[in-house]
């Protein structure tokens, strides 16, 4: 199939990375080598064949309702490039 | 100009009234300091891996077995995916291609008549976090203790055509979520939440117009206004030769007007696909005939019960079970007292008064169901008056327990003894004397009067019936 | 015997005895990375402080008579994508350069309580998508057995570690073959167990539905040892799976062991050096009795791309929570949230991880995840049935695990697809959620090792243990080191 320039840049966006110029032509390219080539699976006739999310037939793993301590919130926020107040910090969200 | 109508979904969310989140055992208690009700599971630490609270798929099924619809006996959760704060894995464990519930109804009744509204689905996820903005570094606070609270998102058909019945199918699907106790429904705490899909079209024409979602709707007065702004607004947008732009608003409920909220992402592509973390869920007929077995009695066979059992009126009992913390109040006062007369006209008449004064929600009644059939049972022994009993109901209707000890601490138990009583009808028939004699007269409506005058010498601590009795005997009848 | 002629449980066992301390074992270590690392970078961060006081109590507890486990005591590491509680764990990414874990993963709370001692974290692709180690943002790790060529991918630090002798063992994950190529590549002994044999919990995942934890090691019984010692059901693990343990392997008659040789694993692409070790190992089994089936696995040039688009997919999801808020880098300058986010992951993230995040989220845009995502899937059921196939006919397969011998540093950088179908036999085996275990089995005309691929049923571990365990019994291609390379 063909990459449009707008198809490469609707991926960027979903996946959330800024490309500039250069990046972008690479990311294009890039893509359409790689899309290229997994597009040998529409070679393979799956007729009648079930997707398979799951490799095993496990299902029904549960947890009973059972409170567990949580964690100390010095902990969870640790790793935070920002925080305040015991809460991350993020750029305003507009609403 | 045409008639227009409106065509209704909704997109119900209900926090459920589990102990712990969906995926990890932090408590989903309301309210607490910030990111304190938070583990590395729920706050989307790398490596970290959910696992399905047991009690979140028995309360999908309870929901589901009450709206009847069909169970999806092989169902798996997905993975929908987009960028905002509030969810830190940056996807919403959610179900899409295989929900747990399908092609329910929920039977509503209107001035319009009687409809069943169509339950497209019901299915499992997890709630997202808060974002709170702090104005003085102008920037957005990330709270995730509500992040992983358990959700049944219910998305009804686009079957509604009014805003009455749409109140009148939010009351009837609170009302069974809160009997099966599958979520306290509280709409200021949000473990309620409506979006409102609303189009509209001309009047016999069968297709759909465009629709639009309105969220930020707190109260079912706002879902009523919002919808009848929403309705202004399209027919107005048509008949000015525009056209209805699908999007997401805001309603305003201040302002009475909806705006266009700024899309979360500007690619709304959710990229749904199975959630690998989680193996899939395998509902047995044993499973459910467990459930359905465990599921309590419903507003309409309680009324019913209430009929027979109390001899209520279909009337009286419709009220008393059509909120399932009312129903629970006349229960427990009734098993304490055994007054289900006298404790269904309190909750009816002065419980429901005050409610409605004081703006109190069923769900955050505090009234005391022991504190109420005390008071009951004083009245009906004659040792509180009527008007004294009011007293010690505003007192129990905040909360206040010791109905005994306020009464006395008041004073305001009925003085039982007839020598005082007597004591005090003669002095007010000595300051009396030109009414008792007009009275003696012949003149019948002085009684009252006297009546009157002896209730307040007794400072309304006395039992009005006795009063006329006394009185009675004392002008020697 | 000399320390680092030992294999993990020969060291274990001369702990019990008093013949070496732990300390002195875990020094011993510490001084082969000074001597070594500067060539092969197989870490990311050395623990020396906390390893050497953790050696001193576990012989404490070894002492007390606490701590009996076999391999108590012995200095070991753990690739840089598992989650180690204050050590950071950086997926060696320039996102996760600084991140340090509040919590262990469970496979490392089971190693503390057998007395593992952890020198440290070691190097692997970024995100562990690559098969050369190449894409590390703490620089490439180097071939012990020839430092101009790579160590494989992605467990290429763990694979190259154990290769040096620097640690005994060492834990490495496999989503796609990660930890069978780099042990082929290497010169070691590892296992990629069945999917849920290993709890996931605290594995930074890559690829939610193929990623699993095993070990590199010098030797099937010490594979065999540590995977006993990680296995098992965890409550945090939702597809973890309660099966009984495999035994240790005791012997070498492998009589009436079927042998499945799939002829699609031998055909063109296939270096003949290779090709050659590899059916000498079949030899060498039916000589102990196995006997030698041929079989078909038909799919296997769809299973790349197949792999490929599963893989990203669920890498563009799992990697999605990278965004500067929570944890991890965060760019100085950024104007307004989305900002914040696509600053972050793209100066974050390099460049293989940016490409398959992008292939991964086309696969499942609207309008695409029927053509790519479901198709994928469609494949992966075929994948299985194959599979489930074979093993009507054989108890095992054996397979090379890589086309090639290690090939040499910036041969495949600027060509992505060129190192995804190095991938060609190993893929397959993490569709169909089967283990697969490669052990050396000789070397090619430059002298680099060459691994044998075994692949089992599910939760056919004990087989796998059995065949190389015999095999190795007769063979010491596992105990050859790069620097005590026997000739011949």
């Amino acid at each position: 199939m063909e990459i449009t320039d707008k198809l490469v840049a609707y991926v960027a966006e979903l996946a959330h990375l800024k490309l500039d110029g250069e990046q972008r032509a690479q990311a294009a390219a890039d893509l359409a080598r790689m899309i290229g080539y997994v597009d040998k699976l529409s070679e393979l006739d799956t007729e009648g064949v079930e997707p398979m999310s799951h490799a095993f037939p496990v299902t029904n793993v549960f947890r009973e309702d059972e409170v567990r301590d949580s964690m100390d919130r010095e902990l969870v926020l640790a790793n935070a490039p920002a925080a305040k107040d015991g809460c991350f910090l993020v750029p305003k969200t507009v609403e | 100009m045409a008639t227009y109508e409106m065509v209704i979904g909704l997109e119900v969310h209900v926090e459920l009234a589990t102990r712990t989140k969906i995926f990890c055992g932090c408590t989903t208690r309301f309210g607490g300091a910030p990111n304190t009700h938070t583990c590395p599971v729920c706050t989307g630490m790398p490596g970290t891996l959910p696992v399905v609270n047991r009690k979140v798929v028995e309360f999908a099924i309870a929901a589901g077995l009450a709206t009847n619809c069909e169970i999806t006996r092989y169902n798996k959760f997905d993975r929908k995916n987009y960028f905002y704060p509030d969810l830190p894995k940056a996807y919403q464990v959610s179900q899409l291609y295989l929900p747990i519930c399908r092609n329910g109804h929920v039977d509503i009744k209107t001035a319009a008549g009687e409809k069943a509204v169509g339950i497209h689905e019901i299915h499992m996820e997890e709630d997202a976090g808060k974002l709170m903005h702090d104005p003085w570094i102008d920037q957005t606070m990330v709270d995730y203790n509500r992040c992983g609270v358990p959700l049944l998102e219910i998305v009804s058909e686009p079957d509604m055509r009014s805003a009455e019945e749409v109140i009148a199918y939010l009351t009837k699907l609170r009302q069974t979520l809160q009997y099966l106790g599958v979520s306290d429904c509280k709409m200021q705490e949000g473990s309620l939440r409506a979006d409102v899909n609303l189009s509209v079209r001309p009047v016999g024409q069968d297709a759909f117009g465009t629709r639009t979602e309105m969220k930020n709707l707190n109260s079912f007065k706002a879902i009523a206004r919002a919808i009848e702004g929403e309705f202004r607004r399209q027919v107005e947008l048509i008949e000015d030769g525009g056209r209805v732009l699908q999007q997401t608003r805001r309603w305003d409920d201040n302002k009475g007007a909806s705006f266009a909220m700024r899309s979360k992402e500007n690619a709304q592509d959710y990229r749904y696909f199975p959630e690998p973390d989680l193996p899939p869920i395998a509902i047995s007929q044993a499973w459910i005939d467990e459930v359905k077995a465990r599921q309590p009695e419903l507003a309409e066979a309680k009324a019913a019960r209430y009929q027979k059992e109390f001899a209520l009126s279909a009337y009286d009992a419709a009220i008393l079970t059509a909120e399932k913390p009312v129903a629970d109040l006349f229960e427990q006062a009734v098993a304490a007292c055994g007054r289900p007369r006298e404790v269904g006209s309190w909750i009816m008449g002065e419980t429901m008064a005050m409610m409605k004064e004081k703006q109190v929600l069923a769900e955050s009644l505090t009234l005391s169901p022991q504190a109420l059939a005390r008071i009951v049972t004083l009245v009906a022994e004659g040792k509180l008056s009527r008007q004294s009993a009011r007293e010690v109901f505003a007192y129990a209707f905040d909360g206040g327990e010791d109905v005994d000890s306020y009464v006395k601490a008041h004073g305001l138990e009925i003085v039982a003894d007839d020598l005082a009583y007597e004591a005090i009808l003669a002095d007010v028939l000595k300051r009396c004397e030109k009414d008792v004699a007009a009275y003696k007269a012949g003149n019948q409506k002085v009684f009252g009067f006297l009546v009157g005058q002896a209730m307040k010498a007794l400072k309304g601590k006395a039992d009005p019936k006795k009063i006329n009795e006394l009185l009675r005997r004392a002008l020697g009848e | 015997m000399e320390l680092f002629e030992m294999t993990a449980l020969e060291l274990g066992a001369a702990i019990k005895r008093r013949e070496i301390g732990v300390e002195e074992a875990a020094r011993a270590c510490l001084d082969r990375m000074s001597a070594q690392e500067g060539t092969v970078n197989a870490f990311v961060t050395v623990t020396e402080k906390e390893a050497l006081k953790r050696a001193r109590e576990v012989q404490a507890r070894i002492d007390s008579g606490e701590m009996t486990h076999p391999l108590a005591g012995v200095p070991m590491a753990i690739k840089d994508l598992i989650s180690t509680k204050g050590v950071r764990t950086t997926c060696s990414s320039r996102m996760l350069e600084n991140y340090v874990p509040v919590f262990d993963a469970t496979v490392v709370r089971k190693l503390d309580a057998i007395g593992a001692v952890c020198l440290g974290k070691t190097n692997m692709d970024e995100f562990a998508m690559g098969s050369s180690t190449e894409s590390s943002w703490f620089g490439v790790t180097r071939n012990p057995w020839d430092p101009s060529r790579v160590p494989g991918g992605s467990s290429g630090g763990s694979a190259a570690a154990v290769a040096a002798r620097e640690v005994f063992y060492a834990l490495g994950s496999d989503t796609g073959g990660s930890i069978r190529q780099p042990a082929s590549f290497c010169g070691v002994t590892g296992i990629k167990p069945t999917y849920g044999a290993v709890s996931r919990y605290g594995l930074l995942a890559y690829a939610s539905s193929l990623d699993q934890i095993g070990p590199l090691t010098v030797d099937a019984l010490d594979a065999a040892a540590v995977t006993r010692t990680i296995m098992g059901r965890d409550e945090m693990d939702s597809t973890s799976v309660d099966v009984p343990l495999p035994d240790m392997p005791q012997g070498d008659d492998l009589t009436g062991l079927r042998v499945g040789i799939p002829e699609d694993y031998f055909g063109e692409g296939l270096d003949a050096d290779v090709r050659a070790r590899v059916l000498d190992a079949a030899k060498a089994l039916e000589a102990m009795g196995a006997v030698l089936v041929p079989v078909k696995m038909p799919m296997l040039e769809y299973a790349i791309p197949a792999y490929y688009v599963l893989a990203c997919a669920e890498a563009s999801s799992n990697l999605s929570r990278y965004d500067g808020v929570k944890y991890g880098f965060r760019p100085e300058k950024f104007e307004d949230l989305h900002d914040l986010y696509t600053t972050a992951r793209s100066e974050g993230f390099g460049a293989e991880v940016k490409r398959r995040i992008m292939l991964g989220a086309f696969a499942l845009s609207s309008g695409y995840y029927d053509a790519y995502y479901n198709k994928a899937l469609r494949v992966k059921a075929l994948i299985k049935r194959a599979f489930d196939a074979c093993f009507e006919q054989a108890d095992l397969l054996l397979t090379p695990a890589a086309p090639t011998t290690a090939f040499a540093l910036g041969a495949h950088s600027d060509d992505p697809i060129q190192m995804y179908l190095g991938d060609i036999y190993t893929v397959s085996v993490n569709m169909a959620g089967l283990p697969g275990m490669v052990v050396p089995c000789g070397f090619d005309a430059a002298g680099l090792p060459v691994g044998a691929q075994l692949i089992g049923p599910a939760f056919g571990e004990s087989q796998l243990f059995k065949a190389a365990h015999a095999y190795q019994m007769h063979t010491d291609f596992h105990r050859q080191r790069p620097d005590a390379r026997k000739e011949g």
